[in-house]
């Protein structure tokens, strides 16, 4: 399909180091000495002086500014800075764009990064709602929905209600990356496995979501370096290839309380960015052999599914039954456990083991993953990309 | 829901583009926005049509019969104010004159009752309701119960 349209960037950038610090509750590290630390690791996977970064990509809720970065760190002169919105829906457009700035010739070598210090209860964002909303939270918080899961659990019951999804294709979701997470010694839940029988007698938070349907809340940083596919060849890792892109703000679209569209089921964020993403690459969902799914809640990666075209429409409950996205699966997803059971990093370390997988080198490595799909948050402005091996 | 608790949460009355919405409320009825050279309605309420767009608008009334199209159960951790309810259903509603309009709130027993004074068990989707109102710390908003 790419003869049909301008490809400027396919497989003409790539990953080519991978940074992550420790992830877990509690660490010692202020949230900008983080974020330097996995740029550092980053660029010392790659080999690259810091002196050399051009480039520089994060989303609009980094608290820590480009500046702080860049004189830490000690990089050159930036040419390219660029901030993406919209919390989780923008991680995979930080990649994008820093993509896009390499291959345009804007700069030579982009950082995208995220760091989060958010295991303390203290910094829930919702709980810090004021009491009077002059903004569009103004139509939906006063009732008392107050928080993401409760946003997230209007829009699964109405899935419920119009496909037939269960709470035990739901579970399917936390079960299978709970279960990558065992594989995963950096994983916060490593060593903690989760059965049905738990998942369906686990304390409720907004039904029809349990706990076990929510994200960790986690501290850490994770960053990734981009160069030129050329360039790329030239140093220690295998490059990972940038091979298509997409971001998606769909029609009437309304942040996470995304109810006022036409069709709230079927025309989220996803549908917006996946006909560009497929039509920008020479791959399609049947190639793909490991996904990253943004999971801060196990319906979005449903949503995703469908989204993206891993199914129809209403059939993601039946696509995950039996272990679809497990160890082994049909479709192995959030190999490192995801938000949901190694850490929420606003889904970055979705991407870092998107990288990984395609290098070869994740510890649960999936045989033969030549193409990995990463997505970012359904229900918000959203964003994904397909990574692609070098061969 | 006590009307003292100075921690519930509330739309503003000083936008004068949703003013018109509160102060219908506030006279007992429940208004739309209509762009007057399409006649789209639209929810939420905003300065442009997304039809037209054009800015002349008028407030319209609804019948205020609506069905339920989806709805949740809240339980803890919630901000104190709603904790002391829990759990309470919150739902969306889909004004039957007006298929376009899906408003979030809260199915009651009785116009004053409070936020948890339906079982959620017995709540489904699609049956009908309609609006009352209420007034909390100043400011009359719509609420939903069974017709």
């Amino acid at each position: 399909m790419s003869g049909s349209v301008r490809v400027v960037f396919k497989d003409r950038v790539a990953v080519v180091g991978v940074g992550q610090t420790e992830l877990g509750k509690g660490l010692p590290d202020s949230e900008l000495l983080l974020a330097l630390r996995a740029i550092r690791a980053a660029l010392d996977d790659c080999g690259i002086d810091p002196s050399e970064v051009d480039g520089l990509s994060s989303y609009t809720m980094e608290p820590d500014r480009e500046v702080e970065v860049a004189r830490n760190l000690g990089l050159g002169d930036i040419t390219f800075f660029s901030q993406v919105g919209y919390g989780g829906g923008g991680g995979c457009a930080t990649v994008l764009h820093a993509a896009m700035a390499v291959a345009t010739g804007q700069c030579n070598v982009a950082v995208a990064w995220r760091s989060r210090k958010r295991a303390d209860k203290a910094t829930r964002v919702w709980a810090q709602t004021p009491e009077i909303l002059d903004d569009y939270l103004q139509w939906t918080r006063p009732p008392g929905l107050l928080r993401p899961v409760d946003e997230i659990a209007m829009l699964m019951r109405r899935h419920m209600h119009r496909y037939g999804t269960t709470r035990e294709q739901l579970a399917e979701v936390a079960l299978a990356f709970r279960a990558h997470a065992q594989g995963n010694p950096g994983a916060a839940m490593h060593g903690r496995p989760l059965t049905l029988d738990a998942y369906l007698n686990a304390r409720w938070i907004s039904e029809p979501l349990c706990l076990f349907d929510n994200c960790l809340e986690s501290d850490g940083a994770a960053a990734v370096v981009l160069v030129s596919a050329e360039r790329a060849r030239d140093l220690p890792q295998p490059p990972v290839l940038v091979h298509a892109g997409a971001q998606g703000l769909p029609r009437q679209h309304n942040v996470m309380a995304a109810y006022f569209s036409d069709d709230p089921t079927s025309d989220g964020p996803s549908s917006a960015a996946a006909p560009l993403l497929w039509a920008r690459a020479d791959v399609a969902p049947a190639d793909v052999k490991v996904a990253q799914l943004y999971d801060a809640f196990s319906p979005l990666v449903l949503f995703s599914l469908e989204g993206y075209g891993f199914c129809g429409r209403g059939e993601a409950g039946a696509f995950v039954e039996g272990g679809t996205l497990g160890p082994g699966g049909r479709l192995p997803t959030n190999t490192a456990g995801g938000s949901m059971s190694e850490a929420y990093l606003h889904g970055f370390n979705l991407i870092t083991e998107g990288v990984r997988q395609v290098r070869g080198t994740a510890v649960g490595q999936v045989p033969d993953a030549d193409v990995c799909l990463v997505t970012s948050g359904e229900c918000v402005p959203t964003s994904a990309l397909l990574l692609r091996s070098d061969s | 829901m006590s009307p003292a608790d100075p921690k519930m949460l509330h739309a503003t009355l000083d936008d004068p583009l949703t003013r018109p919405f509160w102060d219908g409320c506030a006279r007992g009825e429940l208004l739309v926005q209509r762009f007057t050279a399409s006649g789209n309605v639209v929810w939420p309420p905003r300065p442009m049509d997304p039809v037209s767009r054009t800015l002349e608008h008028e407030w319209v009334p609804a019948t205020g019969e609506a069905t339920i199209w989806s709805f949740v159960v809240a339980h803890p951790p919630l901000l104190p104010a709603y904790a002391e309810f829990a759990p309470y259903p919150v739902v969306v509603v889909e004004l039957t004159d007006h298929p376009a309009v899906r408003m979030v709130g809260n199915i009651v027993a009785a116009p004053d009752a409070a936020i948890d004074s339906v079982d959620p068990a017995t709540i489904t989707i699609g049956e009908p309701v309609r609006v009352v109102f209420a007034e909390q710390d100043g400011i009359t908003v719509p609420r939903w119960v069974r017709s």
